[in-house]
């Protein structure tokens, strides 16, 4: 009885979150299927670990387990792609020179040409991107989710709108329609 | 506002990440700037062109189904799930002196319950307060840098910036610089918390800042223990008659060696004069 009330419970909390858990790890796995196999192993895992979840935001618990559980997927099968960047060598200490001077707002973007933009950044700036613009999260839960300072998540962020800038004004001058 | 500072700000403005002071003054630039404004509308742009529904990737309809199976599968085959156990009202059993010391040892189990729970209670009350103001230092931090108001006096000579603080406080901070021992003392900021306005010094390691609050407080002195946060490490320890809690995005035993010169610094120079 219990056991069945504790997995509606499960699924009421849960469940609701299932559009944002499917698009980060599509967004993190590049990949449909990939996706949906991460997410069924998250929702799993996050089941199994239900008893620690002392209420609070599930979306933000949700999306941890998530998370973790793509990364737990690529190492095992996709190892390449987690060349981790190495963040001290980049590290500037408060680096927040924003943006390039050239102005993207007199251009209207090609979808397309943004999505595969994105989808080609390195992972971990693909993941604070996804989660700010995307989920609409706030940097310090940003920083929980992918476990890194708030300072992190800041200089993550703005590296990734440098190089999606650069690259979108870089197909712009190859003469591709943006 | 200049441009640099409004340009650093401009990220978490449009984020939405920003104190009410900090928005107003970069509005404010914003409307005299057009470069600023320039950048700002780029970001507006790449932000509205990313946050729209054709790259959010909505789950698949079966996906749901799949999910639930998948589930209520797991929780069958894991019938070792903790249940309630069956709840037996424990009196009418047996009779006479039995019964007697029965209820004595319930009496007494009842007493224990109490003076425990109440001793829980206590402690976790302590906790509580406790974590609020690691939440408090954690956010003065943050905030510090996020605004760029890391300093209200930013010299690495602690003779300017101790005498700073003369007015501001009614204690004398212990103002080092640990330059040479690879913390340079980058400046003194005025801050509040707990109540009370307290002292903030910022030292710099590598690319990494750390904000040293130090006030006075009653009580014994404590070794220094170590919270985590959201990423970063806060170490916190009473010496001298002044709490000190000590926070950066460095590793924990980092900050542990930058608390060990601090805490070496205080028994060398007594803090007692003003």
């Amino acid at each position: 009885m219990q056991a069945r009330n504790s997995t509606a419970y499960f699924e009421q909390v849960v469940l609701p979150h299932l559009d944002a858990a499917y698009n980060l790890a599509r967004w993190l796995t590049r990949n449909d299927q990939d996706a949906e196999d991460v997410v069924q192993e998250a929702y799993l895992r996050a089941f199994k670990f239900f008893t620690n979840f002392r209420g609070g935001d599930s979306r933000t618990w949700l999306l941890t387990i998530v998370r973790n559980t793509c990364y737990t997927w690529l190492r095992q099968n996709r190892r390449d792609e987690l060349t981790m960047f190495d963040e001290e060598l980049h590290n500037s200490p408060v680096d927040c020179a924003v943006l390039n001077p050239e102005l993207l707002f007199e251009h209207s973007i090609d979808l397309q040409l943004l999505k595969d933009a994105l989808a080609e950044l390195p992972i971990e700036f693909r993941e604070v991107l996804v989660l700010r613009e995307l989920e609409g999260l706030a940097y310090k839960e940003i920083a929980r989710i992918a476990d890194i300072p708030i300072g992190t998540v800041m200089s993550r962020l703005n590296r990734a709108r440098q190089a999606l800038q650069t690259d979108l004004l870089q197909q712009m001058s190859e003469g591709k329609p943006l | 506002m200049n441009c640099p500072q409004a340009q650093a700000l401009l990220q978490p403005y449009v984020d939405g990440e920003l104190d009410l002071v900090n928005t107003l003054a970069v509005e404010e630039h914003l409307q005299t700037c057009t470069a600023c404004r320039q950048m700002q509308r780029s970001l507006l742009t790449l932000q509205e062109a990313i946050s729209g529904e054709a790259l959010y990737y909505k789950a698949p309809a079966q996906l749901q189904k799949r999910l639930q199976l998948a589930i209520r599968d797991a929780n069958q085959r894991a019938p070792d799930r903790p249940r309630l156990p069956a709840f037996r009202l424990p009196v009418f059993q047996g009779s006479g002196a039995f019964q007697q010391w029965r209820w004595v040892s319930v009496a007494a189990a009842l007493v224990i319950v109490a003076l425990v729970g109440w001793g829980v209670g206590y402690t976790q009350h302590t906790a509580t307060l406790d974590d609020a103001l690691a939440q408090e230092v954690l956010a003065s931090h943050v905030r510090s840098l996020m605004a760029t108001h890391l300093t209200d006096v930013a010299s690495s000579d602690h003779h300017t910036v101790k005498p700073w603080f003369d007015g501001k406080l009614d204690f004398a901070p212990n103002v080092q610089d640990l330059a040479q021992t690879g913390f340079p003392l980058v400046g003194g900021r005025l801050d509040y918390l707990d109540g009370r306005p307290v002292a903030a010094l910022v030292y710099q390691h590598g690319a990494h800042f750390i904000n040293l609050f130090s006030w006075p407080s009653s009580g014994a002195d404590t070794a220094p223990r170590v919270n985590v946060s959201q990423g970063y490490n806060l170490i916190q320890w009473r010496q001298a008659g002044m709490t000190y809690w000590a926070v950066s995005d460095m590793s924990a035993d980092e900050l542990q060696g930058f608390v060990k010169l601090q805490q070496q610094t205080v028994t060398a120079t007594p803090t007692t004069y003003k």
